[in-house]
């Protein structure tokens, strides 16, 4: 507990010198929500439905590229090999992974949905929801990151997985089209991909007419994805390389 | 048992495709300061690596303080400084420090004295990334340094470091073993074999030689440990 909570304030700390990406992680995905907000200008509807679900995708494409880029810097450099030698575990360097991105995302996310609320006047029922929603999104991100990192061998090859590991998702969730109007085989890829249920929760959480229990499924959903891929990302990790 | 730190019996390694290490035996007895010396490329960091537990093996045992290398109790008492300075380089020297000791399960008063050992106290606020190489390598030093290991390995401490500094840190290594801890250092410069108790010659993924410089020094009949490490290896590559 000890040597996660150590990892978690080292990777913290580290971002914490780089104030360009501070700021970044704070203030660009209100930025972006901002822009999204004026380009509906005409049709307020729009944005209440899909504004949220920006609110849930920024964390997540932020966090895959932070974590899967210094996980990368973490192999390259050496420092990975020194880690394993040491006392912490594998879980452990997960789990401190985990907790400082999603300490990240819980900020990027506040600050995101005040913004929405408050400047851009997103229309929400259960921001408190929303507000959770955003930050699970973050750690999937981060734990998907973490999983992908294992088969990254440079940098280049890490941001390219957010391409290959987000972009799909985004492209399948529902988010353009319903999922049901998609192709049957595309929906079926849908069913699988963690995205998809958060885009249903944020659907949900818009309509403001769902039932309490299909928000719950969703969030339990995306929850099991990220402590799967965190597990996974886990026993991925190998001790010994060649 | 305890008197040996490092047993190795029939080691082979291969890395892409190319035997690195073809079969390695050798005994490291603790409390030393122990050179392994070669030229570059000859399986000197394969061989620290298999120490540190980190290296896939083809086949054979390491055995490390009694134990299989790379096992958990291994990583509480083997402190490992790689090549590269492995070491934060967008945190400062303390805080590179104090994670490190949180790993080792230690307080911020010993990463103090880690930093005091590797003579770095002036440059605790630094980021890592802005020292020099040499200063690096300290830093990285000083975090193996937690913990108090029985076994450090050392892989080319002292490369780069200017010849103060390196006297320095041989006088730290000697210091480090009068306390009962094993150091097994790397280097390509054979005027620091002069320093350990104890030298192990390596050529091509092979011990050619395990002896006291002097020892060296009589069997080669040669003063200079630069020739006697090519007089010993003409041996073994004719024998």
């Amino acid at each position: 507990m000890t040597r996660t909570l150590a990892t978690a304030r080292r990777v913290l700390q580290q971002l914490s010198h780089d104030r360009r990406s501070v700021v970044l992680v704070v203030a660009l995905p209100s930025l972006l929500l901002t822009i999204f907000r004026f380009v509906y200008d005409g049709s307020p509807a729009v944005f209440d439905r899909v504004g949220p679900q920006m609110l849930g995708l920024f964390p997540f494409v932020v966090m895959f590229l932070l974590t899967s880029v210094t996980m990368v810097r973490e192999r390259t450099s050496g420092t990975l090999e020194r880690l394993l030698t040491t006392p912490l575990r594998k879980g452990e360097l997960v789990a401190g992974y985990a907790l400082a991105l999603g300490l990240a995302a819980v900020v990027q996310a506040l600050v995101a949905t005040a913004v929405g609320l408050w400047l851009l006047d997103l229309d929400a029922d259960r921001p408190w929801l929303m507000l959770l929603l955003a930050v699970v999104d973050g750690v999937l991100g981060t734990a998907l990151g973490l999983l992908m990192s294992a088969f990254a061998v440079t940098e280049f090859q890490a941001v390219q997985f957010m391409p290959l590991v987000v972009v799909p998702q985004i492209l399948l969730c529902g988010l353009l089209l319903p999922r049901e109007e998609m192709p049957r085989a595309l929906e079926l890829v849908s069913d699988v991909l963690p995205m998809s249920y958060a885009t249903d929760a944020f659907t949900e959480l818009a309509d403001g007419t769902a039932a309490a229990s299909g928000l719950l499924t969703d969030v339990a959903v995306l929850v099991g994805c990220c402590v799967v891929a965190l597990a996974l990302a886990g026993v991925s990790m190998r001790r010994r390389t060649a | 048992m305890m008197n040996i730190s490092v047993e190795i019996a029939g080691l082979r390694v291969v890395r892409g495709g190319r035997t690195v290490l073809p079969g390695l035996d050798l005994v490291v007895p603790a409390g030393q300061v122990v050179g392994l010396l070669g030229p570059s490329g000859c399986g000197k960091t394969t061989l620290i690596r298999s120490i540190a537990g980190v290296q896939r093996l083809a086949s054979g045992r390491v055995t490390v303080l009694g134990e299989p290398a790379g096992s958990p109790a291994n990583r509480t008492r083997v402190g490992y400084v790689t090549q590269a300075a492995s070491v934060y380089p967008d945190l400062t020297v303390a805080q590179n420090l104090a994670y490190f000791a949180a790993l080792a399960g230690t307080g911020r008063a010993e990463a103090g004295r880690a930093l005091e050992a590797v003579d770095l106290t002036g440059h605790r606020s630094s980021l890592a990334g802005a020292l020099s190489g040499g200063q690096r390598t300290r830093v990285s030093l000083a975090a193996a340094l937690l913990g108090d290991p029985r076994l450090l390995l050392l892989d080319e401490p002292t490369v780069g470091l200017d010849p103060v500094l390196r006297r320095d840190l041989w006088q730290l290594f000697g210091r480090l073993a009068a306390e009962g801890r094993t150091l097994l250092v790397s280097s390509h410069v054979m005027d620091e074999a002069a320093r350990c108790d104890r030298v192990l010659l390596m050529r091509e993924g092979r011990i050619v030689a395990d002896d006291t410089p002097d020892g060296l020094r009589t069997r080669s009949g040669t003063q200079d440990l630069e020739q006697a490490f090519l007089t010993i290896a003409e041996q073994a590559a004719t024998a």
